[in-house]
């Protein structure tokens, strides 16, 4: 399949995804799209802000020509002032809107910190509920073509860290769809993560509304020698290794969290508990990060489970380089992931 | 210009309850009762006072660490507020927030932050949601001298000025930020005195006088109410108090005994009163009486917060989000 910018989509695999019956196939960024016209047609507190959120680009496709459909007012362009135009998502969110403020990196929500973590995070429980901050925050991992170090930050780990934050990194055009209503719908802030590399795939969509729900993970592929937790677009390169080694008798179970905050602990532990071992693949940092969180949840509420020392698989603990091979030597992905799984059940 | 008795004497009143409750807490904080770090604003009431005279109850502010006048001259509960100080259930933020996270949805104030600045960027978006729900109501930003040291009311008085938001930038300028005076901060007056008035009317007042604070306010309110975009009001003013706790706790060699003393004798509220006396405006006997009514309020509200339960450690995890 094609999309507007004469990419080549690569259909996304086979893995188990809650859509029934459909057989509706669109792009990832459409599935994102879609969401946010039925949110924006649905609700009139509902706008989307951010930088060329209406421009040519829109966001990678996800909120392309919305503006045409529902105006300026509700679909506006914003100064780059990241860290003031959190706190007025914030303000809007408090007087009764309902903002999606779109970020086309990560790394720029450094910027936005202050607002994120000391505010956002903060309103409802610092003042015993009296108010509350329906808002969502969106931005895209970026990778390759040299993003280099200031344009390919997967900062979930740190973001993972902030109570009072809901975390969502969705794989599937489905959950893209889904998962962006559902933090649509919630009452609090809600940060999405998604990957650049998930914009490259096409999926099962259904057309009309529907959620995926905030806090719960999904069996992806059953197995029944290795867990493997794996989070956004490595969801798919764990899906494929597994069945890489099936041929050599392996079974992996993979597993996908969806929303890392809160995290689906019964659905992890209760695989783990199944076949004794556990992989977690993230895109992110390693110390501190991702894995090292799920790592010691297994550890603390299920090492009685375990037949073997849990593998972590993550990015070094580097700035991302700029070279291809260095980039290349950088990530991990679906080899390291198979390899993982054969090291884990010898 | 004349002004409407009742206004004056709404002027009074808030004036001398802020004073009273800020005095009422210093006589009281040294019981270890309030454990929570309390930002007088002795010698700044007419900021409160004076801008909030011209808000109605559905307008918004967004306040700061130095919040109780703030809180109470935009109509705040009492009870509510010194409960709070006490750390109880039924204080304004169930005991969650203390001194410097004070809200009442009831009075348009929607919670103050103690990360200095980190409410003017809310109270602008307050001011968008205002205007895209066709509202007629206004969101009034307090801050100090120190949060204008800070990158984010540049971000945010150009976004207010780009889409003409419904909101007033009061600056409530006391010179200092804990013990830094503003010399070492900032090289002269604030840059936004500098746009062009079309973009955005600024004023120097006397934050000392509530009468130049209410007469710039109350044309920066009107100009947010009839959609014509934001003002930047500077008062100038001086906190007669240490940054934070009570008198017997500040500390000195950052500023002179006379510098304190001169202000101290520019006192607002007095100065008021003496010309309220002077045109006759009010009796010696009116303020007496109300002097008695906001005592025996402020008694009521000690009373009842000290008797009042702490939150009950099984709320220990309550409202990290809504449901
Ligand atoms: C971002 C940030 N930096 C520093 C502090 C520490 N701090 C607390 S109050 C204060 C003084 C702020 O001065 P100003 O804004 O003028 O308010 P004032 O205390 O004078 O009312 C400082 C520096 C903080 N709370 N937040
Ligand atoms: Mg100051």
């Amino acid at each position: 399949m094609l999309t507007s910018e004469n990419k080549i989509m690569i259909h996304e695999p086979d893995f188990f995804r809650e859509c029934g019956a459909c057989k509706r196939v669109i792009g990832y960024p459409e599935a994102i799209r879609e969401a946010l016209q039925l949110a924006m047609q649905n609700d009139r507190r509902v706008f989307i802000m951010g930088q060329g959120v209406d421009d040519p680009y829109g966001m990678f496709g996800a909120t392309k020509d919305l503006h045409r459909e529902f105006g300026r007012e509700r679909v506006f362009d914003t100064p780059l002032s990241e860290g003031a135009l959190t706190g007025i998502s914030v303000g809007a969110a408090l007087a009764g809107m309902r903002p999606v403020y779109f970020h086309n990196r990560p790394d720029f929500l450094l910027l936005a910190m202050d607002q994120l973590v000391n505010h956002a995070a903060k309103w409802s429980y610092m003042f015993g509920g009296a108010v509350h901050v329906p808002m969502v925050v969106w931005a895209c991992i970026g990778r390759g073509w040299g993003s280099a170090a200031q344009h390919s930050q997967a900062l979930q780990g740190l973001f993972m860290h902030i109570p009072g934050l809901k975390l969502l990194m969705p794989s599937t055009c489905h959950d893209a769809k889904g998962l962006m209503l559902a933090a649509i719908d919630d009452e609090n802030p809600v940060l999405i993560i998604d990957h650049r590399l998930n914009f490259n795939t096409t999926g099962l969509v259904p057309s009309g509304p529907y959620t995926v729900p905030i806090g719960r993970g999904i069996v992806r592929r059953p197995g029944r020698d290795v867990t493997v937790v794996a989070v956004s677009h490595l969801v798919t390169d764990a899906f494929h290794a597994a069945q890489d080694v099936s041929s050599q008798g392996i079974e992996a179970e993979i597993i996908d969290p969806r929303t890392l905050r809160p995290l689906d602990e019964e659905l992890i532990l209760a695989s783990v508990a199944k076949t004794g071992r556990l992989i977690i693949a993230d895109c992110g940092w390693k110390t501190g990060g991702v894995t090292a969180e799920i790592g010691a949840l297994v550890a603390e509420k299920g090492f009685a489970y375990l037949k073997a020392p849990i593998m972590r698989l993550a990015s070094p603990d580097l700035p991302t380089p700029a070279a291809g091979n260095l980039e290349e030597a950088f990530y991990v992905g679906r080899n390291d992931i198979r390899k993982a799984m054969i090291e884990i059940v010898r | 210009m004349t002004y409407p008795k009742k206004v004056l004497h709404k002027l009074l009143f808030d004036m001398m309850l802020i004073r009273r409750v800020q005095l009422a807490i210093e006589s009281r904080y040294m019981d270890n009762e309030m454990k929570t770090p309390v930002h007088l604003c002795i010698g700044q009431e007419a900021v409160a006072a004076g801008v909030c005279a011209h808000l109605k109850k559905n307008d918004y502010i967004s306040s700061n660490h130095r919040g109780h006048g703030h809180y109470l001259a935009k109509g705040g509960n009492l009870k509510a507020l010194i409960a709070e100080l006490y750390g109880r259930e039924t204080g304004c933020s169930k005991g969650r927030g203390g001194s410097m996270h004070l809200v009442d949805t009831g009075a348009g104030h929607y919670g103050s932050s103690s990360i200095v600045g980190g409410g003017i960027p809310i109270g602008t978006g307050i001011g968008m949601a205002i205007k895209m729900q066709r509202q007629k109501r206004v969101s009034t930003v307090f801050f100090g001298d120190g949060a204008a040291d800070e990158g984010v009311l540049y971000e945010s008085i150009n976004f207010a000025v780009l889409k003409k938001l419904p909101v007033i930038f009061i600056l409530e300028n006391n010179q200092y930020s804990v013990c830094s005076h503003i010399s070492a901060r900032q090289t002269g007056n604030s840059i936004f005195h500098a746009l062009p008035a079309k973009m955005l009317p600024s004023k120097i007042v006397d934050g000392n006088d509530a009468l130049a604070v209410y007469d710039a306010s109350g044309k920066a309110v009107e100009r947010a109410r009839t959609g014509k975009g934001p003002s930047f009001i500077e008062c100038r003013t001086y906190r007669i108090r240490g940054h934070a706790g009570c008198a017997s706790q500040d500390v000195s060699g950052y500023r002179t005994a006379e510098e304190i003393s001169q202000w101290g004798k520019r006192c607002p509220i007095t100065s008021f009163q003496k010309m309220l006396l002077k045109k006759k405006m009010i009796t010696e006997n009116e303020i007496h009486k109300t002097e008695k009514k906001i005592n025996s309020r402020i008694q009521d509200a000690f009373d009842y917060a000290r008797q009042a339960a702490p939150p009950a450690p099984e709320t220990l995890s309550a409202n990290l989000f809504r449901e």
